[in-house]
């Protein structure tokens, strides 16, 4: 998913009346944040809970694999993603290469393929069976087993898979964090006598960051988030134990207080960002700007630093996509069939109800909050808008547990009275698949929604007033333009994120259904790598417009110059 | 004449606090007045009640003669046919500069609608920028733009708050010169509310100087300068000091210059200490003078010299003379005062130097 990259915009803070008369709007704005926030409650709730045998067990045996594989992960991830991440966005920023202009946006398309599809395309190309080891082999005569190569399946390709589509979110706020500084902070620091190398280390790279640490808690909040990649990889973590602790040992309270210790991780996360996010304000060193001066480098610099560029690049997009285009050109007349067409029939439509139903809530949140938050109204909205950070697996065991309890008690309720069994009529339906989707992307959409409506400042509605216009025709001629594109972008990366969304879905899904995703996930899981392409590729292109959008987005984001 | 604003005694709260209290003032047809004050003191909350976005806690306002706000009823912004023009001009992004003009003028038929544009756009000056977007105006284009937005529906009151904040020093004072023009020009009545008395000056009839949510003193801006009638006003408005004097008879000081006669702006008994206001231009350098000052600060504004003195008893006064007279800091410069009206305010322990920023040379 994409995660915001800009900071929360401010609102303004003066009081004042626009159209909508407050108490109304408020308690919608509560509730609408409660029923989002009863999964993540849910959870929490659990941690209170007395442990099961299960739990004990678990504690003796596994827990300890979990953690530290987890936090292996993440420390791995973290410095594969963060070193490409910096180095590019500093490469792009500052200096002038050939290819330059094509790698600001296309280093940003690794963000595109979702981690399980780059880890079962990577495994299908360098596994002992895969088309490199066997020219290994042929060309040097050596047999399996007589030769070392690097096993893919290990804790190892999981950091470099994750690394390698991951890193776009360090790039991006790096990059924007270069951007942001005044180059008269660095040639402050050339005057003062520092070298270019000392100028980066001690006066550029410390300004940027609070942004980098906002990119690497992003990055590794997808990393706990994980479950594609460490499944198919064999490696135990807390997504793949919060699963095998449900459908192995079916002991849902154990399972949830594991996602209650995952989601203990998540909030580091989460007040790390925020923490960033908030010293970013005391880094930042002035509002002129004067043009980067790009500096142009030697032809041999020049050319290491397009190599430099091109790597992440070529491994985290070109080649995975490359060897995916050939197996589904491999496949293709005997893969996308009327199955193929109704994983899309599934898929879309669930996705566009998605991307709907998160924006409305958002909707009412922003308004609701828009000229008097209140310490309460912006404690809910935080809540609420958590699902972004928390895990898919956390999010289905969160919607689970309690609609599964009322789901019985309205089955129970029915049968005493009536005679009927209503049966699961919200666990056991896409209903659930929406609403988990819901607490996942709302903050996305509420995001989109506050910073559209950031943009319509409160004396734009006491002009339209002073112009005779009352609430209703200000909403239809002034916010509804105003915010179109935003609403759209939002509709848009919910749209996209569901489309590629793999463990709610794989748990809350309703019988028999399929979506591109899961069928994606569940052919590469039986070894038909090729099998899988189709539907990998064609979540891929999806993934693609969101990118695009991103790209723009920071193609006119210099500040200091007009739009 | 029916005023076309009238305030009674208005009072209004915020969250408890009193912002505004008893403040009453008019304005006639046409004539543009100005709230004067510090940021803080009210002002844009005072201009906000007459817009209708605020409700005053007691009081009334009238607009054309019709009670348009009391702390019982409030017309609806939509129905007052005030303007505004804000601090941050508030253009909307996703219109043209014309689609912006014609957005208050649903009730005119097109034809009409569009002539009245072409003629605000050329009041304005800037008749070729129609079909731009707002983020393509430079600052003082948005301004005026923004100007005739608010004027194109023909309001009966246009306010405008702050609207120069965003602008630089010099091109204030220039722009709302030019404003000023333009409202005349049409006869529109207005309100400008600042805290920028060169702004005041350039374009209002009448001023209001609001000190801590109260009306000191509502008058034209030479009454302001040279007949204030509070230490608050007397410091806000322009340069100088307050000389401590005592009084002789009627029309008569003895201060440090010596004896001072002239019209009292309050009477006061003979033997009362009092404070006399004297601005820089009422301190003439003349060699012949037996008054001397000593120059402890001096700088250059090009056509003068603005000199701050040390007179023998120890007090500053600050003094403006041709630039030819260049005079070295240390030197004694003889100094004569030339006052009809004395300004004066019963004395008080505090410092000669009125607490004005603009006193700092």
């Amino acid at each position: 998913m994409q995660h915001s990259i800009t900071g929360s915009s401010a609102l303004s803070a003066r009081p004042c009346f626009t159209f909508y008369r407050p108490s109304g709007w408020t308690l919608a704005a509560a509730v609408v944040a409660l029923i989002i926030a009863t999964p993540i409650l849910t959870i929490l709730g659990f941690l209170f809970y007395p442990g099961s045998g299960t739990w004990q067990h678990l504690a003796d045996t596994v827990l300890a694999d979990y953690v530290i594989n987890s936090l292996l992960l993440m420390l791995g991830v973290a410095a594969g993603a963060g070193s490409i991440g910096i180095c590019t966005a500093w490469l792009t920023s500052m200096y002038s290469f050939p290819g330059r202009q094509l790698f600001v946006w296309s280093l940003l398309l690794p963000l595109a393929i979702p981690a399980y599809i780059i880890a079962f395309t990577y495994t299908g190309m360098f596994e002992a069976a895969g088309p490199v080891q066997e020219w290994i082999r042929e060309s040097f005569n050596l047999r399996y087993g007589e030769y070392w190569f690097p096993e893919i399946r290990s804790l190892g390709g999981a950091i470099s898979m994750l690394s390698l589509v991951l890193y776009p979110y360090v790039y991006l706020l790096a990059r924007t964090a270069f951007l942001d500084q005044s180059v008269c902070a660095l040639e402050a620091s050339r005057t003062l006598g520092c070298g270019p190398w000392r100028s980066f280390f001690f006066v550029a790279l410390p300004l940027a960051r609070p942004a980098i640490v906002t990119g690497l808690s992003l990055a590794l909040m997808e990393t706990l988030a994980d479950y594609g990649t460490v499944q198919y990889f064999g490696i135990s973590t807390f997504t793949t134990g919060i699963f095998r602790t449900w459908f192995g040992l079916d002991d849902s309270v154990a399972a949830a207080q594991l996602s209650g210790l995952l989601m203990t991780f998540v909030f580091v996360l989460i007040l790390l960002e925020h923490w960033s996010r908030r010293q970013a304000r005391f880094h930042h060193t002035t509002n002129r700007y004067q043009t980067l001066p790009n500096i142009k480098l030697p032809p041999l610099m020049g050319w290491i630093a397009t190599i430099a560029c091109l790597l992440p690049l070529f491994f985290g997009f070109l080649l995975p996509v490359g060897q995916l285009t050939q197996w589904a050109i491999m496949t293709f007349s005997e893969m996308v069939n009327e199955s193929f067409y109704e994983l899309m029939l599934n898929s879309f439509p669930l996705a566009g109800a998605a991307a709907v139903l998160a924006l409305i809530p958002a909707l009412i949140l922003g308004y609701g909050n828009r000229n008097r938050a209140t310490p309460l109204s912006r404690f809910l909205v935080r809540l609420s808008g958590m699902g972004y950070a928390i895990p898919g697996t956390v999010i289905a065991v969160g919607v689970l547990i309690p609609f599964g309890a009322l789901d019985n008690s309205i089955d129970n309720w029915m049968l005493k009275h009536l005679n009927i069994s209503t049966g699961l009529i919200f666990s056991g339906t896409v209903f659930i698949l929406l609403f988990a989707y819901m607490v996942r992307f709302f903050t996305v959409s509420l995001n989109s929604v506050e910073s559209g409506l950031a943009k319509i400042r409160p004396s734009l509605d006491e002009a339209a007033k002073t112009m005779g216009y009352g609430g209703f025709e200000i909403l239809r001629h002034l916010h509804l333009p105003i915010m179109k594109g935003t609403l759209l972008t939002a509709l848009i990366i919910v749209f996209v994120d569901v489309v590629k969304e793999l463990p709610a879905t794989l748990v809350l899904r309703p019988f028999n259904f399929n979506t591109l995703a899961v069928r994606a996930f569940e052919l590469a899981s039986d070894e038909r790598l090729a099998d899988s392409s189709t539907a990998a590729i064609a979540i891929v292109f999806v993934s693609i417009i969101p990118v695009i959008i991103l790209s723009r987005t920071i193609a006119h984001s210099r500040p200091g110059q007009p739009q | 004449m029916t005023p076309q604003l009238q305030l009674n005694k208005v009072s209004i709260e915020l969250g408890g606090q009193t912002i505004v209290s008893n403040i009453s003032l008019e304005l006639k047809p046409g004539e543009i007045g100005c709230l004067l004050g510090h940021s803080g003191c009210g002002k844009t909350t005072l201009l906000r009640s007459i817009a209708g976005f605020e409700q005053p806690a007691s009081g009334e306002i009238l607009l054309h003669g019709k009670q348009v706000a009391s702390p019982q009823t409030t017309l609806p912004t939509e129905q007052r046919n005030v303007g505004m023009v804000f601090q941050d001009l508030a253009l909307f992004p996703h219109l043209t500069v014309g689609q912006n003009i014609a957005f208050g003028m649903r009730n005119y038929s097109k034809k009409e609608t569009n002539q009245r544009i072409e003629l605000l756009l050329e009041l304005v000056g800037l008749p070729h920028l129609i079909k731009q977007h707002p983020h393509q105006l430079s600052g003082g284009q948005q301004q005026r733009i923004a100007l005739a937005r608010s004027m194109a529906p023909r309001p009966d009151l246009l306010l405008l708050d702050e609207p120069f904040s965003s602008q630089d020093a010099e091109r204030r004072e220039q722009l709302a010169r030019e404003i000023g023009h333009i409202l005349r020009e049409d006869n529109i009545t207005a309100m400008l509310v600042t805290h920028d008395q060169h702004e005041a000056f350039a374009m209002a009839d009448t001023i209001g100087v609001i000190n801590n949510g109260k009306l000191s003193q509502w008058d034209t801006p030479y009454n302001l300068y040279h007949r204030p009638n509070s230490r608050e006003v007397a410091g806000f408005i322009g340069q100088g000091v307050l000389v401590k004097g005592t009084v002789l008879e009627t029309a008569k000081l003895h201060t440090e210059f010596g004896e001072v006669c002239g019209n009292f702006s309050q009477p006061f008994p003979a033997g009362t200490e009092v404070d006399l206001l004297v601005r820089p231009d009422d301190i003439i350098h003349d060699d012949r003078s037996d008054n001397f000052g000593c120059v402890t600060k001096k700088a250059f504004r090009g056509a003068e010299y603005m000199y701050s003195l040390r007179l023998p008893g120890n007090t500053d006064v600050l003094c403006l003379a041709p630039s030819h007279h260049n005079h070295k800091i240390g030197e004694k410069i003889g100094i004569r005062l030339e006052l009809y009206h004395l300004v004066i305010f019963k004395h008080t322990a505090q410092s000669s130097f009125l607490a004005s920023e603009t006193n700092k040379i």
